[in-house]
């Protein structure tokens, strides 16, 4: 008895002991505020899925600041603002993170946000992408390109190629980025000499359209600029094609639309929907085959365009916090502003205003039997 | 275009009366204000998604299954919950507390067995090839939910005026107390209206799941606050006012969006609901209600 006991001590301390020497030091903690349940869920899961992806991918190589494994400790937003708030204020007051990855939507960033930099916390969207994020605060930087740099792009290609003069643009009135998307593609279409013959709105929670779309119908638009969130934009996407708008009128969407969830909802409707995107899963380059397959393999699903920017923005902070050199958030604001790195969205550096500099690498796409091509 | 605008009235508002004739039964002959409702409407139609895609039964047996489920679930829910209540003679506001704890718990239950996302019916159950006739482009579903509607306001009717159940659901409504010295079984009247009105609900979420191609745990919460628009103004347990509301309210919001500004739709329609209160307090066909000693 009193053999065994020291023999299952020793056991005992040496097999934490060994534990213990895969990460010496206590983890990198970093929160995470996605929309992981209700109508929003399915951007939130995929970035998500991104960031483990990529935590695994980099703890899987040490860690960051020399052998310190990277935690991301979730918050669930539901797309609610009150609860993106509360998240934040858990995530700084009790679990005592370095900086906050998310919240997944323009319209949480903008209750969230201002708490994060409040307390002098980094707060980095990899989703947002409404006019005037990072004027929240100088802790505020945002990974995704904002549909302002998106949205002339996709206008331009789709002008170019279906010769569109007129159109009719609808959006969801009661979201900040549905809000910001319109006022973007409403100043470019006049910019670029396109005429709106009508703009409706409509709820974020709304399914029934048929109203909006049988006045669209009779007023022979050449195409349907829409900006929307997935759910609203699938459904009214699938009422468009049922109510006899034919497919020779193209629907343009916004960054909404950049997710698998359109063709969920819509079907064969969605077939032929335009988006702009600054990365779709056939990109060329051994880097993006790379994560197709991890993901594919990890997930049992492809990624989309938010996954990819999630890994992207986990693999900006890590080496962020290699370039501070330790794990003090305002060092790491400091080495946030001077990233320059090289990922599935191409050569990345912050602007001045903690934005994307460039936005060269956006292609326009298109859905093809629920998948995104590039629109040729 | 007036034609196609006015056939998507018929539509919309068909889906908004069916929606309301459950919650306006419940509320009116149970006097509780049952918030659990919109769970019912979606319990209906994960319950037929269920009974398609894991029992392998056709779109008419899985809606029969979904709708009878939800009225079984409603059956325990609602004795679960509102009868110790009833029991203990209590406000009308109290049901309002216990179906919204009710209401929050299902539908975390829900999203965590069914995940929050959307789901569809399968394709292939119902053709979704529009029919053109006339001038209208028709959806043989839209008919399918316009006849289901119309069909059941007239079943409801008959059964509340012509039979045994129907009167005893009545005299419940009017005088438990009474009802109950006349030998009527309370508990199972009450029961039977907890089935009746998620039967409804369920179809109402079944045929709004197809129409919207869209099933998702809070599909009925976005319907509730419409829905007491319909009863209010309808006039609480009446059932041709739940109809005749319900496509008025339909009717508003496809004009008003079609013709004036989309942005209008709900200032409209609510701005519809304060004036029928205003000119009929009582519900559409109602009559001033009194207290007799």
């Amino acid at each position: 008895m009193h053999r065994r006991t020291i023999l299952a001590a020793a056991a005992f301390s040496a097999a934490t002991a060994l534990s213990g020497l895969a990460f010496a030091a206590e983890p990198v903690k970093i929160g995470a505020i996605e929309c992981l349940t209700g109508p929003a869920a399915k951007y939130g899961t995929m970035i998500k899925a991104g960031f483990d992806l990529a935590a695994d991918e980099i703890n899987a190589k040490g860690g960051v600041l020399k052998g310190r494994a990277i935690e991301v400790i979730y918050e669930d937003s539901a797309a609610q603002k009150e609860q993106a708030i509360n998240a934040a204020k858990k995530l700084i007051g009790r679990d005592h993170v370095l900086a906050i990855l998310g919240p997944t939507l323009s319209n949480e960033m903008f209750a969230a946000g201002p708490v994060a930099n409040e307390r002098g916390l980094p707060i980095i969207g990899t989703s947002n992408t409404a006019k005037g994020i990072t004027d929240i605060g100088e802790f505020v930087f945002r990974t995704s390109l904002p549909e302002s740099d998106v949205l002339p792009v996709t206008l331009a290609k789709a002008k170019a190629k279906f010769g569109i003069k007129k159109v009719a643009l609808l959006y969801s009135n009661d979201d900040a980025f549905t809000k910001s998307g319109f006022d973007v593609f409403k100043e470019t279409l006049e910019k670029q000499g396109i005429e709106i013959a009508t703009i409706e709105t409509f709820s974020v929670k709304d399914s029934d359209f048929s109203a909006q779309l049988t006045k669209v119908k009779s007023l022979n638009v050449d195409a349907l600029v829409v900006s929307a969130l997935a759910e609203a934009g699938g459904g009214l996407v699938l009422q468009a094609r049922q109510l006899g708008i034919p497919k020779t009128i193209p629907i343009i969407g916004g960054n909404g639309f950049n997710s698998p969830k359109i063709a969920e909802i819509a079907g064969d409707a969605a077939d032929g929907v335009v988006i702009g995107s600054p990365w779709f899963i056939a990109k060329e380059g051994a880097q993006n085959k790379a994560f197709v397959e991890a993901f594919r393999k990890k997930y049992s699903q492809d990624p989309d365009q938010f996954a990819a920017q999630a890994y992207d923005t986990m693999y900006i902070l890590a080496a962020a916090f290699d370039r501070a050199g330790e794990a003090d958030s305002k060092k790491l604001r400091d080495a946030l502003t001077k990233t320059e790195s090289n990922g599935l969205l191409g050569p990345f550096k912050f602007g001045a205003d903690r934005s994307p500099a460039t936005a060269e690498g956006v292609v326009v796409t298109t859905i093809k039997a629920g998948k995104f091509v590039l629109l040729q | 275009m007036l034609s196609q605008q006015l056939f998507n009235a018929l539509v919309l508002g068909s889906v908004y009366a069916l929606f309301a004739l459950g919650f306006t039964l419940t509320f009116g002959v149970l006097r509780v204000i049952n918030l659990l409702y919109g769970f019912y409407v979606a319990a209906g139609a994960f319950a037929a998604l269920v009974g398609v895609q894991n029992l392998g039964l056709g779109l008419w047996a899985a809606g029969a299954f979904g709708v009878v489920v939800a009225g079984l679930v409603a059956v325990v829910c609602d004795f679960l919950l509102l009868t110790p209540l009833r029991r203990a003679k209590a406000p009308e506001l109290s049901s309002l507390i216990v179906t919204l704890g009710g209401v929050l718990l299902m539908n975390s239950v829900m999203q965590i067995v069914f995940g929050a996302e959307v789901r569809r019916f399968p394709a292939r159950l119902l053709s979704q090839d529009a029919l053109s006739v006339g001038p209208l482009l028709v959806a043989p579903l839209q008919l399918v939910i316009i006849a289901t509607v119309f069909g059941l306001v007239a079943l409801l009717f008959w059964f509340m005026e012509r039979t045994r159940l129907g009167t005893a659901i009545r005299a419940v409504a009017e005088r438990p107390d009474t009802a109950a010295l006349m030998g009527v079984n309370v508990g199972l009247v009450v029961g039977g209206v907890s089935f009746l009105s998620a039967a409804l609900s369920a179809t109402a979420g079944i045929l709004i799941g197809l129409n919207f191609n869209a099933v998702q745990p809070y599909m009925g919460e976005s319907m509730m606050l419409r829905g007491f628009a319909i009863i209010i103004v309808g006039g609480l347990g009446d059932i041709r006012g739940a109809l005749v509301a319900g496509l008025a309210l339909g009717f508003l919001e496809v004009m008003t969006a079609g013709y004036v500004s989309s942005n209008l739709k709900e200032a409209v329609a609510f701005a519809a609901l304060i004036l029928g209160l205003w000119l009929r307090p009582n519900g559409l066909f109602g009559r001033a209600s009194g207290k007799r000693a």
